[in-house]
């Protein structure tokens, strides 16, 4: 979000704020809004030459600093924050709207009486959400299970599919965290079978009971930071480089490339994986509208894979 | 923005609010401080009506309902205000247990487009008096959106209901195509976004995967161009994108293998290895097949053979065709 194209909303929000939270601390209100203290001071001493027209000394805004603490004593008329606009009203009503789709997540009911109240206050803006709507997975079992585990602090016991290995496997893991990413439910544990933190997609549990003991992840294990993608890639992974002809380019935006290039022919992508295996598969899913340039090892591997599916077809080996 | 500039869009919405009466461009002017004061050239009175342009565009930008009219009839030019209860937010209140609900909702998304408006409604939340610093009790990170780039244009040409143009890529590699749409609504579903609406070109409703745009899609001609259907269904749209289909593919599997096929096919009721799996959508079942290699090898129908044929053939070229493949990144 550049801090310039904000400014002005929030200079705006800002009388009005400092009004319903009479001598806040200076770095309350600036964590409030997101920016440093500087920038919220900055602020604030613009609105001061700020006022009503005329400019007189009873026309300005006027504000009275204690310390860190700030208060306003003439609003020179910002006393409401401006409506919500349309993107605004769209955001958190179609959010509200997913999570009342989603039961076992929050209570239900609290969503309901927040979503009517979003909506009055939007007006005529809350119209424009019609416009975008989100169909998550939200009936799904797990979800209430594993949720109660974390509430509760249970380990529990579950049957996974991992897609990339193509197996079953049971495990014991200790729960640390829900996630929901792009329309799939996450749960982000400590797998004891493993020893790490792993991510299993609650689609793929198979089997999933909550145990009669506690959850324990090792105490110096923190959830992952995901604003970077889910899975990210460390730097013992295998460098794999691919050739993207255009109708899979969306490769490049569903899984984290350390560099994309275009060239004449298309996108030239570069990732790490951990499996082998699974840039195999991924490859050979594409069906030729990915080419990898390197390791030649694994181009070669995926073309002996593929002349020996071809012999299964009784076809020939066309080129 | 300079601090000017911001400065003087305060101003103004101070003034704007302040009048019960329209006021002129020349009034604003005089009231106003920072605009181009009247020295009687025109290079002036050029300079200031630009200025004015320019700032009565971004405050009708950032969601502040200018109003423009006549006082009285003796006026010979339009004015400007501000209505109070058409600009403020109508008093809201929130239960903790609401506020942890909406504080929750802003995290949902994650493009910049989204959080960002997200956390403008949040900041407002905040100066209307909603404490919203409850913290959900059970460790959640929900994410609806990565962030498509179409997404914006798309969005935007649906509530202003323009027509949308794009071109369009088939995921069978074809050329992209040229499309002309009413767009009626966006579309998350599974995590890939859509765009749903009535294809002009092809007379009938339609959904897009965003993902599959060739370029930047375009808003034409002027707002309000078409109604949006009353009782349209833009979820069962996209989900029917790929149609129900009374083909059913059977697949041979290696034992033990190909787990990932058992779970979506049904194990014909006399050979555990040979699965049944309804035919939807003939491109990516074949891309599915292809992916398990001699794990699973097509029986019926033919055209899912050829498919996959195709597709193997082309990989099976990989390592020769490729003169540039290097043993080095």
């Amino acid at each position: 979000m550049s801090a310039s194209a904000d400014r002005v909303p929030r200079l705006l929000a800002l009388i009005p704020y400092l009004q319903v939270h009479p001598d806040i601390e200076i770095s309350s209100a600036a964590a409030d809004f997101g920016v440093s203290p500087d920038e919220l001071r900055e602020d604030l001493s613009l609105l001061w030459m700020c006022g009503l027209p005329g400019h007189g000394p009873g026309d300005l805004i006027d504000l009275s600093f204690d310390d860190d603490h700030v208060a306003v004593t003439f609003d020179a008329g910002m006393s409401r924050p401006l409506r919500l606009t349309t993107h605004e009203a769209v955001a958190l009503i179609v959010a509200l709207r997913t999570l009342a789709a989603t039961p076992g997540l929050i209570e239900q009911e609290a969503v309901s009486r927040a979503l009517a109240k979003i909506e009055e206050a939007a007006g005529a803006q809350a119209q424009a959400a019609a416009a975008v709507t989100v169909a998550i997975d939200g009936q799904d079992a797990r979800l209430v299970v594993l949720r109660r585990a974390l509430t509760a602090g249970q380990a529990v016991q579950l049957t996974y599919y991992s897609a990339g290995r193509d197996a079953r496997t049971e495990r014991v893991v200790d729960p640390m965290r829900l996630l929901l990413v792009d329309g799939h439910w996450y749960l982000e544990a400590w797998c004891r079978r493993a020893e790490g933190v792993r991510m299993f997609r609650l689609d793929r549990i198979e089997e999933l009971v909550a145990l009669d003991e506690p959850s324990r992840p090792p105490p110096d294990v923190a959830p992952r930071d995901i604003s970077g993608g889910l899975f990210l890639p460390s730097a013992e992974d295998v460098q794999v480089r691919i050739r993207l002809l255009p109708w899979a380019r969306w490769v490049a935006d569903y899984y984290p490339c350390e560099s994309v290039v275009e060239d004449g022919e298309g996108l030239l992508v570069t990732l790490r994986s951990s499996e082998t295996t699974w840039v195999r598969r991924l490859v050979a899913g594409l069906g030729g509208a990915a080419l990898v340039l390197y390791p030649r090892e694994l181009a070669e591997q995926i073309a002996e894979d593929a002349r020996m599916a071809l012999a299964a077809y009784d076809a020939p080996m066309g080129g | 923005m300079s601090t000017r500039r911001a400065e003087r869009l305060v101003n103004l919405v101070i003034c704007l609010l302040a009048t019960r009466h329209y006021l002129s461009a020349e009034q604003i002017r005089r009231a106003v401080p920072g605009y181009e004061p009247d020295d009687g050239t025109d290079r002036a009175k050029e300079a200031f009506k630009r200025m004015f342009e320019r700032d009565k565009a971004e405050l009708r930008e950032i969601g502040v309902p200018l109003e423009t009219g006549r006082t009285s009839a003796f006026d010979d030019e339009d004015g400007y205000r501000i209505a109070r209860d058409a600009y403020e937010l109508p008093p809201i209140s929130l239960a903790a247990d609401e506020a942890a609900a909406v504080g929750l909702a802003a995290r949902l998304w994650h493009s910049a487009a989204l959080a960002g408006a997200a956390e403008g409604a949040l900041h407002k939340l905040r100066a209307a008096g909603v404490s919203l610093d409850e913290h959900v009790a059970v460790p959640l990170e929900p994410r609806l959106d990565s962030g498509e780039p179409a997404f914006g244009a798309c969005f935007a040409a649906a509530t202003e209901r323009r027509e949308l143009r794009f071109d369009y890529q088939r995921p069978d590699g074809s050329d992209p195509t040229a499309r002309r749409i009413h767009p009626w609504g966006v579309v998350a579903r599974r995590g890939r976004w859509y765009v749903a609406g009535y294809d002009l070109g092809r007379s009938a409703p339609r959904a897009f995967r965003l993902s599959r745009f060739a370029g930047r899609p375009k808003a034409v001609g002027p707002a309000g161009a078409f109604e949006r259907p009353q009782d349209v269904d833009l979820v069962a749209m996209v989900a029917s994108a790929t149609p129900a289909s009374e083909v059913i593919a059977q697949i041979r599997l290696r034992p033990g293998a190909a787990e990932g096929l058992r779970r979506t096919g049904k194990a014909s009721p006399d050979d555990p290895d040979l699965i049944e799996t309804p035919l939807y959508d003939l491109h990516s079942l074949a891309d599915r097949v292809t992916s398990y290699g001699t794990d699973a090898v097509v029986e019926e129908p033919p055209a899912l053979r050829e498919a996959v044929i195709v597709r193997l053939q082309r990989l099976a070229a990989m390592s020769e065709a490729q003169g540039e493949v290097g043993s080095t990144p």
